[in-house]
């Protein structure tokens, strides 16, 4: 399937306007689904299912939106923050993701603000190139 | 007690698609308000049927093991009202289905006139992303609640 970031970037803003009812200048790449655009937790499920129609692809449960399996592992968690071995597992879990920012202070309660729409273009990206 | 708010089923194909019905009446008491010399249905009690149908439809998909809430209006949009002695038909299909959710995709017409689309977003609240814990009893497909579908399912 060859399509372009450009494409992918505004076909996400088409899904992302729908499901959150957010104008077209607020979603920018660096936008964080939560903070900026005020996704809440059934949003995140509407948005995997219409990004499914979208692109005519599936996304297995975890594999976009990955962080809450961590939250429950004590292993890769500690005091609130993840544990070298729980970074490594989320950038395992979210290679579609830039974590350089998040790693200098991994604290869970910033886990939210990994979900950028960048990251869904990224995960659209290397999904559809895989296919 | 359980407040059904649709009146019969006449068409359902499981995990597809579903299609009820539901006359209104001068006998419901809220149109005598809503509005003084104007009764109209009110379009909250739409959206309501609609989500009946759709969670029952939604609910049926996994045998009434999950407790279905609706979660989100994804869309509604209103085109015409609807009066005491009106029959309206409320078809719903599942769009997607998943362990943790489901859309469903939904209008309401009366005769050959649309009426309403309406959208929904029901969670199956057991499989919240958030991990939150519910009562073991599906309080919302209820004994009560088979126990009328005897009467409205076709």
């Amino acid at each position: 399937m060859a399509i372009s970031r450009d494409e992918i970037f505004k076909k996400v803003r088409n899904v992302l306007m729908d499901a959150l009812g957010v104008d077209e200048d607020e979603v920018t790449t660096g936008a964080t689904l939560m903070g900026d655009l005020g996704a809440e937790s059934i949003d995140f499920l509407d948005i995997v299912f219409r990004l499914e129609k979208t692109f005519g692809i599936k996304i297995p449960r975890e594999e976009l939106f990955p962080a809450e399996n961590l939250l429950n592992n004590p292993q890769l968690i500690n005091n609130g923050k993840l544990t070298a071995a729980g970074l490594t597992e989320l950038r395992n879990r979210m290679p579609h993701t830039d974590l350089s920012e998040f790693e200098k202070d991994p604290n869970i309660n910033k886990l939210g603000n990994l979900f950028t729409v960048n990251a869904i273009v990224n995960y659209i990206d290397i999904k559809s190139k895989n296919i | 007690m359980r407040w059904i708010w649709i009146d019969k089923f006449v068409e359902f194909q499981s995990g597809r698609q579903a299609v009820a019905i539901k006359n209104v009446t001068l006998a419901e008491e809220h149109l005598h308000d809503h509005f003084p010399d104007f009764p109209v249905m009110p379009e909250c009690l739409m959206i309501e049927a609609m989500a009946q149908t759709a969670g029952i439809l939604v609910g049926e998909a996994k045998k009434f093991q999950e407790k279905v809430i609706l979660a989100k209006i994804k869309k509604c949009v209103f085109f015409d009202y609807v009066k005491p002695g009106d029959t309206i038909k409320l078809e719903a299909k599942i769009e997607s289905i998943a362990p943790e959710a489901a859309s469903t995709a939904g209008k309401i017409t009366r005769g050959s006139t649309l009426i309403a689309e309406i959208d929904l977003m029901f969670s199956h609240i057991d499989q919240n992303l958030a991990g939150k814990k519910f009562p073991d009893e599906n309080f919302v497909f209820t004994d009560t609640f088979k126990s009328l579908m005897m009467g409205i399912a076709d």
